[in-house]
């Protein structure tokens, strides 16, 4: 199967030098990263000035959180462990965030757009 | 000179939402599939990617609109991922790329949007396999703003005629008095879901039609038919059913909270079928004497809901807990035949309803049978549920299915988790069976006439010409559910009758005749059921004898 995890995000995070922040949570959303929580993952990614990256892997491949197409297509199913790495001025703020919309299993937030 | 109206056309279909509309006719052409290239002229790179441009965002716009009207949660998760879809740069940057080297704005994108859909189409998980047709449908909603084909405005009281309607379409009609027939189409497609739950009158199966002049129509889901172009005798009929069906519902009204009893004083249990969850809040349980069949394949078609143990866990709770104290019978998935599920079902069989379907294709997936069996043996030990297995051909199926619960149940014992080892039963609905049923040790019995009236007769449901073929009261059938049912009562074994028979007065006589005595039928016809059981009487008629 062609891996969908390749993306400019693995250059990019170990190239320049800006701090890079990883931190790492437990998906327990039954079946997955399914389209609803997608759309949290990446409407949370896009609220940061900073690069947000998603992998299954602490050393990745990363994908662009930004984009629900390339989180759907992670296909990442349930129980496993999900790795956002962030780039920039709020790196910190993004990942926090996002390990916690995971650790609560997605329970806060709206899955409309906007 | 004056456009004469054209003639009357009638055109049989299959019901799938029943009910009576009239109104407008309006045809949904398959402008799409035909705008892909060539349907404008190339404007220039600069004017295609300002038609992608302006297309995306009344596309979005529209979608948004769904979405603040549609109260449906799963719908609005559709919606909600299609949005999210059009505004990601992942999926639109392609298509603009392509436009900059000189393609057109409808080819750009539906290359784009496929190679997306292909992402999904070709996905193990079933869930992912689902979206490629959320996809489908936003790609398409797109390539009709390209070709400036903005999406016919469709009136609350339109009858709609179309190859396929999807979902978002749907959505977006105020639906009053209209209804929606479709030349293909499943009974058990989303759409259909969405208009039995609306109440929208619909039928399937209509074959091509040449819409030509034709302005108002009549769709007569009660009885299968279309009319274009009705005369004043059509017309007039129809009203006259209005009227008579609303002066019907309102005699049946007092026969639908009590007891089914025979003229003779002999009760009779009426139970429901449930294939939506939501029917159930606007019913009394005093109506029932428990939930005959539950169509877990129609229930269970949310995101990744076939893998779900705790949510099945959950719907199964809320059905026994409206029905409470009654029995509850919980049909495994009877998926394939006309009921497909992407990625579960066996794609393309030459002859799905001689294929692997019902218990046949649970055999093949066992795991996702065994997250079915664990979330109803969950469930089982809150109230009095029953397990029913469809399209059971040989004794081995019922006793491997049977295998399977004792296991999930001594599993959740060992782990602590409240379980218990409900009645399992079987669908009499394949002749090989209901010949030999004394052969299956079930629990209990259900004849699923709509199936056994299709093989008995060698005449497939959904081919409208063999209708005239499929007389529930012809002998054939008739003999075979009284031999059932005398078998059954031999051997003390509950046996009833769950399909569309049972809601048909018709039908009530003779299926008494031969000695039924618990009848599972739609919601919609417990009351006019309950009032032909007080009707009969025993001499009246013998249907299996007389036979």
């Amino acid at each position: 199967m062609k891996n969908p995890l390749d993306d400019r995000g693995n250059a990019s995070l170990s190239g320049n030098g800006s701090a890079r922040v990883v931190a790492s949570a437990f998906l327990s959303h039954e079946g997955g990263l399914h389209a609803r929580p997608a759309i949290k993952v990446s409407q949370f990614a896009k609220r940061f000035q900073s690069r947000v990256w998603l992998g299954l892997s602490e050393e990745g491949p990363w994908i662009d959180a930004k984009s629900v197409a390339r989180v759907i297509a992670m296909k990442a199913p349930s129980r496993i462990r999900l790795f956002f790495a962030a780039e920039g001025d709020d790196a910190s703020d993004a990942v926090d965030g996002l390990v916690e919309m995971v650790a609560s299993d997605f329970r806060n937030g709206s899955t409309r757009a906007r | 000179m004056p456009v004469e109206p054209p003639a009357t056309v009638w055109l049989p279909g299959t019901p799938v939402s029943p009910g009576l509309a009239r109104g407008p006719l309006v045809h949904l052409a398959e402008s799409v599939e035909k705008t892909g290239a060539g349907a404008r002229e190339h404007g220039g790179a600069e004017a295609e990617a300002a038609s992608l441009r302006s297309a995306l965002d009344a596309s979005r716009a529209e979608l948004d609109a769904l979405m603040a009207r549609t109260g449906d949660t799963d719908a609005e998760a559709i919606l909600a991922f299609q949005v999210a879809m059009l505004e990601d740069p992942v999926v639109t940057a392609p298509a603009f790329e392509a436009i900059s080297g000189n393609m057109a704005a409808a080819l750009a994108w539906r290359a784009a949007m496929d190679a997306q859909i292909r992402e999904f189409h070709e996905a193990e998980d079933l869930y992912f396999r689902a979206r490629a047709s959320d996809l489908r449908d936003v790609r398409d909603r797109v390539l009709r703003h390209i070709a400036g084909d903005a999406a016919t405005r469709i009136p609350p009281d339109a009858i709609v005629v179309a190859t396929d309607l999807p979902p978002s379409r749907f959505l977006e009609v105020q639906w009053n008095g209209g209804g929606i027939a479709l030349i293909d189409g499943s009974p058990n497609s989303h759409v259909a879901m969405l208009a039995r739950s609306r109440g929208v009158p619909m039928m399937t199966g209509i074959g091509s039609i040449d819409p030509g002049g034709h302005r108002d129509a009549i769709l007569d889901a009660e009885n299968g038919v279309l009319v274009l172009s009705p005369d004043a005798q059509a017309l007039a009929d129809v009203a006259a059913r209005q009227r008579a069906a609303a002066s019907a519902r309102a005699a049946e009204a007092r026969y639908l909270n009590a007891p089914a009893i025979t003229a003779q004083g002999e009760p009779v249990q009426v139970m429901i079928n449930v294939a939506d969850i939501r029917e159930l809040e606007s019913l009394d349980p005093r109506c029932c004497d428990g939930i005959g069949l539950v169509r877990t394949e129609l229930l269970l078609r949310g995101e990744g809901d076939l893998d779900n143990e705790q949510q099945q866990y959950e719907l199964y709770e809320r059905i026994l807990r409206w029905a409470n104290p009654k029995p509850v019978t919980i049909r495994t998935l009877d998926a394939g035949g006309d009921k497909p599920i992407p990625g579960y079902t066996v794609d393309a069989e030459r002859n799905p309803f001689l294929g692997v379907r019902g218990v046949r294709l649970s055999l093949i997936h066992p795991r996702v049978l065994n997250v079915q069996l664990r979330a109803l043996a969950r469930a089982a030990a809150l109230g009095p549920l029953k397990i029913m297995i469809p399209m059971v051909t040989r004794p081995h199926e019922l006793e491997h299915v049977r295998l399977m619960l004792n296991a999930a149940v001594a599993d959740l014992r060992s782990k602590g988790v409240p379980g218990a080892a409900p009645e399992l039963g079987i669908m009499v609905e394949v002749p090989a069976t209901a010949l030999t049923i004394d052969l299956f040790d079930a629990d209990f019995f259900s004849i699923g006439s709509n199936d056994l009236i299709q093989y008995v007769t060698a005449s497939s449901r959904d081919a409208s010409p063999l209708a005239a073929l499929q007389d529930p009261l012809q002998p054939a059938v008739l003999r075979l559910i009284h031999e059932v049912v005398e078998r059954a009562n031999a051997q003390r074994i509950a046996v009833s009758l769950c399909g569309d028979m049972a809601s048909d007065p018709r039908c009530i006589p003779a299926l008494l005749g031969v000695g039924l005595r618990c009848l599972s039928v739609a919601p919609a016809a417990v009351g006019r059921v309950k009032a032909a059981i007080a009707r009969y009487r025993k001499s009246e008629t013998d249907g299996g004898k007389a036979a």
